[in-house]
């Protein structure tokens, strides 16, 4: 595979040569077990810790504000789940926003079959929650507000700051899915005001298996694993030790580079969107034009539908994401399309563009060249496309 | 890919797509809530299906579908298309992912509805 055709960062990253690098020892000389008692297990521990901070550095908290999980996903269950069984006693409301990943709504929706409430904010065209409707949503009963940092699927980025500001004046915890946003845009906890925040190793170009949460100091929540008491009795289990070390390594190459990157990749993404427009009609932009990721384009192409066009996409090496029903297992097109208000043939045919570390301007031409008679092929197969 | 050879073999040379300007019967099943549409295209002669098209939007399995169901009518006579099931469609294209039942489904009542509006057309 050819890593300039790669264009599904946000599903994905390919694991940094030097995370693997600092991981290798880990698998080999370094297996002890951190708990033990032996020097060697001594070594093995610090260099935990010291993944911790690196960790901790990049979010701008206290090592100690860091626990280990198994996944982003985990990160977000254990902090939603966690935090209101904690609270119980105190109410039973969440609120949280209709084009939040799988991870945060499905841990609602097992809380709502279990005695909670769940408030669903709506979105505008580009994705945003509105404020004033999130003041409203508040009652005497809300425990928590969870709403993601960036989008995965259209790259939307919320008003992290003024959401947590509104939580603090209210007395409510705020958690905030940072999975896409970490290692790409600056992020400063205690700046922000979150309480709760969630990240992915292998969305910062360490590995997959491992998640991190940020939780506050003197913040106190249930665990959902129990066991040997590790991670400050948060999240039991024998580390994931090279995991860890890995996603320790991948955080300071992030603190590192992100701002240069940034740098090189938006106008790759520029470029990506101007041509796609001047070549290919009838194509919708679902990223806000002032509000997303730099690296994350979403766009629909009318009459076609997304998984025809990532198959031919494919058959040219070259790899994308779509929010298809086909392509995410049900018969619903993506959850986030219809919440900022496509239609569903516009949905199913969507296509998302992220870029990365190793985009390249080559890969980007590529794009432009091979797509646009990927697209006709498909419209002069279509009823809806007037070939006139 | 989950997809047969056969099934992306038929995705990627399509044949049979397009519309028939003559058509005298025409077929449109299925919806774009869902993610796929089917317009069958028949030429009737005598009983016999001498043309038939497709113009479908879908999916891999929808387009592969479509492509070899069409193909399977081609040239037979009216009373053999209402027989081609779905099963054989499927069968044809060496399986379809469980996921993708529906779309062989589609094809099978797309034939069925163009060769229905070919007969309300004719017998008025």
């Amino acid at each position: 595979m050819n890593i300039n055709n790669y264009f599904d960062y946000n599903a994905t990253t390919p694991t940094d040569a030097r995370v693997f690098e600092a991981m290798e020892d880990f698998y080999k000389e370094k297996f002890h077990n951190p708990s033990s008692f032996y020097r060697e297990a001594g070594v093995v521990a610090n260099e935990i810790e010291n993944a911790r901070e690196n960790i901790a550095k990049l979010i701008n908290c206290k090592p100690d504000e860091i626990f280990f999980t198994g996944s982003g996903t985990e990160s977000d269950n254990l902090a939603i789940i966690g935090t209101v069984r904690k609270l119980k006693d105190k109410g039973n409301h969440i609120i949280t926003s209709k084009i939040e990943h799988p991870a945060v709504l499905e841990s609602c929706k097992y809380l709502e079959k279990n005695g909670f409430e769940v408030t669903y904010l709506t979105v505008d065209r580009d994705g945003l929650i509105n404020l004033e409707d999130l003041k409203k949503a508040i009652k005497s009963s809300t425990l928590l507000i969870s709403i993601m940092f960036a989008n995965n699927e259209i790259g939307v980025i919320q008003p992290i700051k003024e959401i947590a500001d509104i939580a603090k004046n209210n007395k409510i915890l705020f958690h905030t899915d940072a999975v896409q946003a970490v290692g790409k845009l600056k992020i400063d906890v205690k700046d922000l005001g979150v309480d709760l925040l969630s990240l992915s190793s292998h969305k910062i170009y360490g590995v997959k298996g491992i998640g991190v949460l940020y939780k506050k100091k003197g913040l106190r929540i249930e665990p959902l694993i129990f066991g040997g008491g590790h991670e400050n009795g948060l999240r039991a289990g024998t580390e994931n030790v090279a995991g860890i070390i890995g996603t320790g390594k991948a955080a300071e190459i992030a603190m590192e580079e992100m701002e240069t990157e940034e740098l090189r990749i938006k106008p790759l993404r520029e470029k990506i969107i101007k041509e796609l427009f001047e070549k290919i009609p009838e194509l919708i932009l679902n990223s806000s034009a002032t509000n997303c990721l730099y690296n994350t384009i979403n766009i629909s192409i009318k009459h076609i539908e997304g998984e025809a066009i990532l198959a031919l996409l494919d058959a040219h090496g070259m790899s994308f994401s779509s929010g298809s029903a086909c392509s995410s297992k049900s018969l619903d097109p993506s959850h986030v399309l219809l919440a900022i208000g496509l239609e569903h043939a516009e949905a199913h045919g969507s296509l998302r563009i992220s870029l990365g570390k190793y985009s390249t301007e080559e890969g980007v031409n590529k794009l432009i060249e091979v797509l646009p008679p990927v697209v006709e092929r498909l419209r002069s197969m279509s009823p809806f496309w007037n070939k006139g | 890919m989950r997809y047969s050879a056969k099934v992306m073999e038929h995705f990627q040379n399509t044949k049979n797509y397009g519309k028939i300007d003559n058509a005298n019967g025409i077929g449109k099943v299925g919806n774009t809530k869902c993610g796929d549409v089917m317009w069958i295209y028949l030429k009737i002669e005598d009983e016999i299906i001498s043309d038939a098209k497709f113009e479908t939007f879908g999916c891999v399995a929808a387009i592969a579908t479509s492509s070899m169901a069409v193909d399977m009518i081609k040239g037979i006579k009216i009373s053999e298309a209402l027989e081609l099931s779905n099963k054989a469609v499927t069968e044809a294209l060496d399986g379809l992912p469980k996921e993708k039942h529906h779309c062989s489904v589609l094809a099978e009542e797309g034939i069925q509805a163009a060769i229905k509006d070919y007969y309300s057309k004719t017998t008025k």
